[in-house]
């Protein structure tokens, strides 16, 4: 198609005059043109009103408050150390190494539903247990689960239209009725996820919760078959009803009295699901009578602050996941993953002012 | 006339390629840091291994750059053209050795495991520092850009030769007719 030409407009100046060379410098550009728009459009520049990462942390700053250095959400926690210890049940169902009859590193984090890293303890707040599980073969497992029976929206355009509909009003500090009936009307699934995880039995703490995968993920076995799981943390420790806390951290100031007297243990309690359960949809909960596997015990012995603690440079990204191990067809882990690295992105480059629970906090504790 | 002297085969094949290879990377590099949706996580499973793989080529691609000269740009053409053709390819060279060097370093420095392919990972080339992330995470995004423009300027400059110059040089690349002559 490019044959060097003598004579005709190829060797001499080319006129940009020329009618055919007019059309073929307007080819050239719309050939550019059209790469670019395709670009804009994928990076959503082009379409505002799409629910991208940095729309969903200006969400969570318009809701929570902009707290430079914390986490975007779950931003008021403690890190904590301990082990896994694997019980080889689960290995009939998942090729991972933290499920075989061994011991694996374990770095988390125990914190509170939100993005504000000061809020004031309270028993109905929402309790989270972040893992970072690190077997010797080096394939680690992350996850964030939550103290609640099933998650509240089905994919992250409903979660963010949730945390907007919900936030507080500032003249009165809590959610304006006026949003929030409208909403819930129109979301039906939100409504009855909602009235879940507000009838849930409270415990008295960190300690005696038990925490929950919510989401769908799949294991796949030596033989590569895939099964759908979700998955409990289910305390050893004995549960106790909540009582009113005094204190702006009590739960993290029991927590902390605790761990200094003993360790504390959680059962992983593996959820078999049935090809008939709901993967996609995290805010539908699975029969009670599905079979469960104990594929291994959770201790943690040990916690420090945030700053400067090993929980801290790091996200609990849903979808860090070992061979053995891969997401379903549930949304919300993706969606998790990504605005984790985002949040990630942005408190990394910030200064950090200390946090609730400094390293004084722990250390006047420890001191009798 | 001066007859068209090609690249050689395995810079035809090697240009064309990665061509396809790094602008799909450039597309799925920035759906995947916009969407919120279930496709994030087969975005970034790919974008891992496609980044290797890109890394991988360009290293070929070099050795063979440096073996096998491109073929000589046209005698008539003026010097501020050559010195624009000779920079913007130094700068596509350098691309495309920094991008998947800043991604793999970016993943390391926010200690992220980064898998390839089920079981298979690479070590970290970076030590864990969230700082250094976070410094990372934006220059792989602006170094995204940055190729992503000169690959359209590229682009332009390409049609501009093939369509309106027609001195050769787009044939060079683009030219697969059998009979014509390649450089060695």
């Amino acid at each position: 198609m490019t044959e060097p030409k003598r004579g005709g407009g190829a060797t001499g100046p080319v006129s940009l005059f020329d009618p055919g060379t007019m059309l073929r410098l307007g080819v050239i550009g719309a050939v550019m043109l059209g790469v670019v728009a395709a670009f804009a459009w994928s990076a959503g520049w082009l379409s505002p009103h799409r629910l991208t990462q940095a729309r969903m942390m200006e969400t969570l700053a318009a809701v929570d408050g902009i707290h430079p250095g914390f986490r975007r959400n779950h931003a008021k926690g403690v890190c904590v150390t301990g082990w896994f210890q694997g019980s080889g049940q689960a290995v009939p169902l998942s090729t991972a190494a933290v499920f075989r009859a061994e011991r694996s590193a374990v770095v988390g984090r125990f914190a509170l539903a939100g993005g504000m890293p000061f809020q004031a303890d309270a028993p109905a707040k929402v309790r989270s247990m972040a893992l970072r599980i690190l077997p010797s073969d080096g394939a680690e497992w992350r996850m964030g689960i939550n103290d609640i029976p099933v998650f509240v929206a089905r994919s992250a355009r409903e979660f963010r239209d949730l945390l907007l509909a919900t936030r507080p009003d500032p003249a009165t500090g809590k959610p304006d009725p006026a949003r929030v009936g409208p909403f819930l009307a129109g979301h039906p699934e939100v409504a009855r996820a909602l009235g879940l995880v507000g009838a849930r039995p409270v415990s008295s703490g960190f300690a005696d919760d038990t925490y929950r995968s919510l989401d769908s993920f799949r294991f796949v076995n030596a033989q590569g078959v895939s099964t759908p799981v979700r998955w409990d943390m289910v305390p050893v420790q004995p549960f106790v009803p909540a009582t009113a806390g005094t204190g702006r951290d009590y739960l993290f100031d029991d927590l902390l009295a605790v761990l200094r007297r003993h360790p504390l243990s959680w059962r992983l309690m593996v959820i078999v699901g049935a090809p008939s359960d709901p993967t996609a949809d995290p805010t539908l909960p699975w029969p009670a009578d599905r079979r469960q596997v104990e594929a291994g015990i959770l201790t943690l012995d040990a916690a420090e602050s945030e700053d400067g603690g090993a929980c801290t440079g790091i996200t609990y990204d849903p979808l860090v996941l070992p061979a053995g191990i891969v997401p379903s067809d549930d949304p919300i882990p993706a969606a998790r993953s990504a605005a984790y690295m985002r949040s990630f992105t942005l408190r990394a480059g910030e200064a950090k002012p200390p946090s609730a629970i400094t390293p004084a906090t722990i250390a006047a504790e420890d001191r009798p | 006339m001066t007859p068209i002297v090609r690249f050689s085969v395995l810079a035809r094949v090697l240009h064309w390629l990665m061509a396809a290879m790094i602008l799909g990377m450039l597309f799925v590099g920035v759906s995947m840091a916009a969407t919120e949706g279930p496709a994030y996580a087969t975005l970034v499973a790919l974008h891992r291994p496609m980044g290797i793989a890109i890394l991988l080529l360009a290293c070929a691609r070099l050795a063979n750059r440096l073996l096998v000269p491109p073929p000589p740009l046209p005698a008539a053409m003026p010097l501020i053209q050559r010195i624009a053709a000779i920079g913007s390819h130094v700068v596509l060279y350098a691309l495309m050795f920094a991008m998947p060097l800043v991604g793999w370093g970016m993943l390391s420095a926010g200690a992220y495991p980064v898998v390839l392919w089920g079981p298979v990972r690479l070590p970290p080339i970076l030590p864990h520092d969230p700082a250094l992330f976070a410094v990372l995470r934006h220059l792989h995004s602006w170094l995204a850009f940055t190729l992503f423009g000169v690959i359209v300027v590229h682009l332009g400059a390409a049609l501009l030769h093939g369509l309106i110059l027609r001195d050769g040089v787009f044939a060079a690349m683009a030219s697969w007719r059998r009979g014509r002559r390649d450089i060695l």
